[in-house]
């Protein structure tokens, strides 16, 4: 007996697909992905209607996808990010139903609960054997862990393996078990590499992007945070980075050890592991081939799965064990509130993956953003949408001096006393206010396209359409 | 202290915005090099609004003007003395004439002004074989030149020499430039390192700039600022020992001896001197300098 099935659309027939299911995929792929598209085409062909897409990322790639909400085919997002180009399709209104947004440790919390139920999922895996035993380091669509597949893959009615390279069984290791497994198609092509994984990620090499990393770096070291066991997580955006590379000589210097790197991890954190800046990788996504090799060959890099990385509802989650966090934004307000679900037009071009979730879990969360961008402060006095709640952001970091949340003093006396510059928030709004002016304000009015549910599962913002 | 100047291209918005925030002790804003001949005009009000509209805090402002004989030379300095720059850079200065007529024409630009005379300071720059045999004469031309900058660049060029990153070709430049500034009692700034990427060259080519007396060095890329500010800074190791020879040499004065040693090493004036020099340097930089009872 296997669980081969010959094509996709057999699979689909298989596990019953009918208008009005909850199909899920993950975004493992990137935008290399080609799962969703295959499976959404099918659909089409088959004349479902009235799905609802249940995705831990969407990103430009899938664009197809605004063809078959259209076309009725999908009536439903629930997602934790979107690129631009669906954001703006679902911000000019193309939905009916909101989108419900969820953040990466929230949605396989209501999955692991049942509060989200999963008809068919859809995992894309780059490797896999007959009886559905999958991981992300084989083949040629590797993308080393699944971690945003796992609650899908345990819970969802159905759940299907995709694969465009097959493996005797059984295929070691298993990221996806074959207890939960219910066929698998192989496919010509899952992915396209070049949008997975982007090769190498770069660190900026903008002045200013530098000097807000250099900022961060001294902020970490003067938070009384870095102490042997030191935990971090960074985004993979070129200013995130580029703290690494500040933070390392610090380490160096104080002869600190860390205990782990986690979340989406890049080269730069492969290289603090082997170097033995730390002793251990959590990886939820790997987001470049370095990542990728070292989760496959170093057992000292190991793949989590969201709920473990971030749930709120797990019995503990590794955000909650993690020190320092740096994240990005788009806009920040006074209350230290950020947003990085739309653009500073209301917009919609992003989500918060990991972003409420471990600033909630890190002993510190930290913003780090230019001043202004374009001609717009960064700083305002409401954000356009909440994606974080200030209540849990502890410093915001610019070019020209860092903020510190009024509800940690101690925390900017010790950044004072570090020689760092200091200011109100205010004051950094401001400044930047001097150059810029201050901006007219811009809020969409229109009918409500998405809301944002907390981890905790309030509903913390709704986004309109523009218009 | 003026460790770093860095170059800020005066067409370029963004780099205007963001100038101050690198950490250099001054900033060259260019209109020579770094803008073509048809945008003179916009870089000239770029810049001044950049100085009108922005702070740039405890950075010196320094403004590189196009060279005499260049027909943007009178326009620059009537378009650059109102901003009240601490400094302007004439460019290929070659002699102590090109100081009198720039000062000449900077005076009459401060009198239109309603400025007080000699207020805008002169460094100029010397990147041509007779600038770099005049270094004593340009540096003691006027009270206006606070220091002279050596630009290897051009320089190489007008030497017919071959340009190389080990800087040998320069090396008579270097010591002629230190050695004309020391006498005529002015600071000097090297010519900046132009490989972006090669962190470790520029850290070494500072340090040898340092070593031979240069006092700071110009940066062409804001990455290369805390490297500079680096070299040209007193280490701990410095600081700790001009503590111990200030210490000998009052221990020694309390009991009246002419003559003291530290760890078998007699400390001479010169000794001294430097120690003063140190934490001179380590107080303005907020390093710690002297130790106050």
């Amino acid at each position: 007996m296997n669980k081969m099935i010959g094509s996709l659309r057999e699979a689909m027939e298989a596990c019953q697909l009918r208008d009005g299911m909850t199909l899920s995929f993950h975004h493992h792929l990137r935008n290399g992905d080609q799962v969703l598209n295959q499976v959404l085409a099918q659909a089409a062909q088959m004349g479902i209607k009235g799905l609802t897409i249940q995705a831990s990322s969407l990103f430009d790639v899938h664009a197809p996808l605004i063809d078959h909400i259209k076309s009725g085919v999908v009536t439903g997002i629930e997602t934790n990010y979107m690129s631009g180009r669906i954001g703006r399709a679902v911000s000019e209104g193309v939905l009916q139903k909101p989108v419900r947004f969820r953040s990466h440790g929230g949605r396989p919390d209501a999955i692991d609960t049942g509060r989200v139920h999963i008809d068919i999922a859809f995992i894309a895996a780059p490797a896999a054997d007959p009886m559905g035993n999958a991981n992300g380091v084989a083949g040629p669509a590797a993308c080393g862990s699944l971690g945003y597949a796992m609650s899908d893959a345990r819970h969802a009615d159905r759940v299907v393996i995709i694969t465009d390279h097959m493996e005797p069984y059984p295929l070691m290791p298993a990221s996806i078990g074959e207890e939960n497994v219910d066929m698998v198609v192989k496919v010509d092509s899952i992915g396209d590499p070049k949008g997975i994984v982007s090769g190498t990620t770069r660190i900026t090499r903008d002045p200013v992007g530098l000097t807000i990393a250099r900022y961060a770096a001294q902020v970490i070291e003067h938070s009384g945070l870095l102490k042997p066991g030191f935990s971090f997580q960074t985004g993979a955006g070129g200013a995130s980075l580029a703290v690494t590379q500040y933070l390392k000589p610090i380490m160096k210097r104080l002869g600190v050890t860390g205990s782990f790197g986690l979340g989406g991890i890049t080269g730069y954190l492969v290289d603090m592991l082997e170097e033995g800046y730390f002793t251990s990788l959590m990886d939820v996504q790997c987001f470049d081939l370095r990542a990728v090799q070292s989760i496959r060959d170093n057992p000292r890099h190991q793949e989590v799965s969201a709920t473990r990385y971030a749930s709120p509802g797990a019995r503990t989650a590794a955000v909650n064990s993690l020190d320092v966090v740096v994240l990005g934004a788009t806009e920040i307000d006074t209350g230290f509130n950020v947003n990085v679900h739309t653009d500073s037009n209301g917009v919609i071009m992003g989500g918060s993956g990991g972003h409420s979730d471990t600033a909630a879990g890190a002993k510190l969360s930290m913003i780090v953003a230019p001043l202004f961008r374009a001609r717009l402060p960064i700083v305002v006095d409401k954000v356009l949408c909440v994606t974080t709640p200030g209540d849990t952001v502890d410093v915001l970091v610019t070019q020209r001096g860092v903020a510190v949340n009024p509800a940690r003093p101690e925390l900017r006396d010790a950044l004072k006393q570090g020689g760092l510059p200091v200011f109100d928030i205010g004051e950094l709004k401001d400044m930047a206010e001097r150059v810029t002016g201050k901006p007219a304000l811009v809020r969409p009015q229109g009918r409500v396209v998405a809301e944002v549910e907390y981890r905790d599962q309030r509903i913390i913002d709704r986004i309109h359409s523009m218009g | 202290m003026r460790r770093t100047m860095m170059f800020v291209p005066g067409n370029n918005p963004g780099m205007l915005l963001n100038a101050d925030v690198y950490g250099a002790d001054a900033l060259i804003l260019d209109l020579e090099d770094a803008v073509a001949p048809g945008e003179k005009d916009a870089a000239r009000v770029l810049v001044r609004n950049a100085l009108r509209a922005f702070d740039y805090g405890s950075a010196e402002i320094i403004i590189r003007i196009n060279p005499l004989g260049t027909p943007f030379i009178e326009d620059d300095i009537r378009a650059v003395v109102p901003l009240k720059p601490a400094m302007i850079m004439p460019t290929k200065v070659a002699g102590a004439e090109d100081i009198h007529a720039v000062s000449a024409m900077i005076l009459e630009a401060e009198r239109a002004n309603g400025l007080p005379e000699g207020s805008v300071g002169l460094i100029p720059l010397l990147e041509t074989a007779m600038g770099i045999e005049n270094a004593y004469h340009i540096a003691t031309a006027d009270p206006r030149v606070k220091a002279i900058f050596l630009g290897a660049e051009d320089l190489s060029s007008d030497l017919q020499a071959i340009r190389s990153k080990e800087n040998h070709e320069i090396l008579y430049a270097r010591g002629r430039v230190v050695m004309a500034a020391r006498a005529a009692g002015v600071d000097c700034y090297d010519t900046p390192f132009t490989d972006v990427n090669d962190d470790e060259g520029l850290a070494q080519d500072a340090a040898f700039a340092r070593a031979i007396g240069f006092t700071g060095k110009a940066v062409i890329s804001p990455r290369h600022v805390p490297a500079v500010n680096e070299a040209f800074s007193p280490s701990e190791q410095d600081i700790a020992y001009a503590r111990e020879v200030m210490a000998v040499i009052q221990e020694g004065e309390r009991l009246g001896r002419g003559a003291v040693s530290l760890r078998g090493k007699m400390i001479d004036k010169p000794i001294v001197d430097r120690a003063r020099r140190v934490l001179d340097a380590a107080e303005a930089l907020g390093l710690g300098g002297y130790e106050h009872e």
